[in-house]
């Protein structure tokens, strides 16, 4: 292999997150063009791998999320996004697979983003980080794991912007792919989602504090700007019926309107929260490239502007799930892609999922989801000769 | 033509009668039991209207089946993937199209034609996407629904078609002879036929008689495209 990597402690001075860094010497070649490194890729690591090296799953977070999949958030102290799925006896069997779960290129928990410092002018990137792809961080994942030398993966799986990350996998390395997971996905961004997304920068740029992206030089925080394009892009993760139930028209800590602007209402009392917790743990800059790559994706276009094409030939086995409520990536974006499997003879189960839980319902506990996965990984399992945990 | 119809359908009747064995296929119904001993080891199946995967499990399990589904209901799909099946949730009227031609062996609709919205087109895709295509249907000119209805003057209720009028997802029942035509008009070639009894045995009479359509509950049909050779 050409590309010489080495594991080092962490590259961002101010910051030693828990879990594992590699450093990529050798440029990768992005989708803009630009001949990007040395970078490093952070991860974390849950189970063991076996002597076959045989099954690995890789594990690929959301916009928002991280490699902390199964542990407490460094920064909150939460935990993990993927806690409900990821574990002993859960549906990610730590005693039986081995995951693998890296920050994306462009993230902000120690994988190289805007936020860390370019070496030739010696201050952060900023704006002047080249736009990744959806593309960029799966060539950068396939590093990864030819450092570890897992040449081919039991499975791949993530929601969301996961969900693109698993489809870019099965087009682009479909030899590694033995199974593959995209929930609550699309093989490309709507124009609805677009829309979203260019809301939530549009607030982070009208953010005085963003000053142009240079604000960590300045020392300073486009705090409010991030928030409201975090509350904004909550909404659109949560149903109606979802916030009803929960929210409804209850006041907050109140008796009656206040003929104001405070936060009378639960829901936007709630959605505050939400915003002022993100900013804490999350990089504005970032923000704009990711919801940027998110943008830019569309297999079909990547293969001739056929989605098929992007399968032909295909050997791995797919699992496509959706949630009813789920409107940001509804359900007919699910079927789109199953379609192009089909017309691509692929190896297909789609599921949707009855939930009022909207897009978010991936992270939730949703005893079917679980069901299915579980069902359709140990059928993975037994095709790939794994052997079930003791 | 009807000639040849016939010695078809006396052929695999023997062969059906000889090779089954009780419990040899479990638990499988006796109509899928049927469709499950005209399906070649080794080959690629479409189960459409899959239900909980009993066919496709059993191909799997004893025929080495490469087998793929699609089912309505969420209930059924999810058990299927649950048990390792590859099921898609799906229809016959809406899911077919993207498959390309000949893209299976064998593609089987079981009890469901009467359910799709547009079965003339579904049969034109079963054809075309699979080398062959299995089908099986209740007869609604079987002698005892007749009877009914002219008895009571009311829809009839049978095992095979056991929701009353105004729930029933059967939305486009036929009959056997009904069938045929179709067949017939769209150019779709009957390979062999399989008729039952009320009490799921096959018997072999020539599916274009007027018989076959008086004495049977079900009809199991193996269909050919006109390029289907």
């Amino acid at each position: 292999m050409s590309t010489l990597i080495s594991p080092r402690p962490r590259s961002r001075s101010d910051q030693d997150w828990p879990g594992y860094t590699l450093l990529v010497r050798t440029p990768l070649r992005l989708d803009c063009g630009i001949d990007f490194g040395p970078f490093t890729i952070a991860y974390q690591t849950y189970g063991r791998l076996n002597p076959d090296r045989s099954n690995a799953i890789l594990v690929c977070h959301a916009l928002t999320g991280d490699q902390y999949a199964a542990d407490p958030h460094p920064l909150t102290g939460k935990p993990g996004w993927w806690e409900t799925m990821v574990g002993p006896g859960r549906v990610l069997d730590t005693e039986r697979y081995f995951l693998i779960c890296p920050n994306v290129l462009g993230g902000c928990m120690g994988t190289t983003g805007p936020q860390d410092i370019d070496p030739a002018s010696g201050q952060p990137w900023a704006l002047s980080f080249p736009v990744i792809t959806i593309r960029d961080m799966v060539r950068a994942q396939k590093l990864l794991l030819d450092h570890l030398g897992i040449g081919s993966l039991f499975c791949v799986i993530g929601g969301s912007m996961g969900a693109m990350q698993v489809l870019e996998w099965a087009a682009s390395y479909p030899d590694s792919v033995f199974a593959a997971v995209p929930i609550a996905g699309a093989a490309r961004h709507s124009a609805q989602n677009i829309a979203f997304h260019e809301v939530g920068r549009q607030a982070i740029m009208a953010d005085p504090d963003w000053c142009g992206g240079l604000y960590l030089s300045l020392d300073r925080k486009p705090v409010r700007g991030l928030a409201v394009a975090r509350m904004a892009a909550h909404i659109t993760y949560l149903s109606e019926a979802a916030l009803h139930r929960k929210f409804g028209r209850n006041l907050q800590d109140r008796l009656a309107v206040t003929y104001g602007f405070d936060a009378d209402f639960q829901v936007e009392s709630y959605l505050r929260h939400q915003g002022s917790t993100f900013v804490d743990r999350f990089d504005a800059n970032s923000y704009l490239y990711i919801t940027r790559a998110m943008d830019y994706f569309d297999l079909a276009a990547e293969h001739g502007g056929t989605l098929a094409g992007a399968f032909e030939g295909t050997r791995s086995r797919f699992c496509i799930i959706s949630f009813t409520s789920d409107w940001l990536f509804p359900t007919p974006e699910s079927r789109q892609i199953v379609h192009a499997l089909n017309a691509a003879a692929a190896n297909v189960s789609f599921v949707e999922i009855a939930t009022d839980n909207g897009h978010d319902a991936f992270l939730l506990h949703e005893p079917e989801l679980f069901e299915t996965l579980h069902g359709f990984l140990n059928g993975c399992a037994e095709h790939r000769g794994l052997a079930r945990p003791k | 033509m009807a000639a040849s119809g016939e010695s078809a359908a006396l052929s695999f009747g023997a062969a059906a009668q000889t090779t089954m064995t009780p419990g040899a296929a479990g638990e499988l119904r006796q109509d899928l039991r049927l469709i499950a001993e005209m399906i070649e080891p080794g080959s690629r199946v479409l189960d459409i209207g899959c239900g909980d995967g009993a066919l496709l499990g059993y191909l799997a399990r004893r025929k080495s089946v490469d087998g793929r589904g699609i089912e309505l209901s969420q209930s059924g799909v999810n058990a299927c993937v649950g048990h390792g099946l590859s099921v898609i949730q799906g229809d016959a009227d809406r899911d077919l199209e993207a498959y390309p031609d000949g893209a299976f062996d064998v593609v089987v609709l079981s009890q469901t034609l009467q359910a799709t919205h547009r079965p003339r087109r579904v049969v034109e895709e079963l054809v075309r996407i699979g080398r062959r295509a299995i089908v099986s249907f209740p007869n609604f000119g079987f002698w005892r629904i007749r009877l009914r209805l002219l008895l009571t003057g009311r829809m009839p209720l049978s095992h095979c078609l056991a929701h009353p009028w105004y729930e029933t997802p059967n939305i486009h029942l036929c009959t056997i002879r009904d069938f045929v035509a179709l067949c017939d008009e769209i150019g779709v070639r009957v390979d062999r036929s399989v008729t039952l009894d009320r009490h799921g045995q096959p018997f072999s009479l020539d599916p274009r008689g007027s018989l076959a359509n008086l004495l049977s509950e079900q009809g199991i049909f193996v269909l050919c495209g006109s390029a289907g050779l």
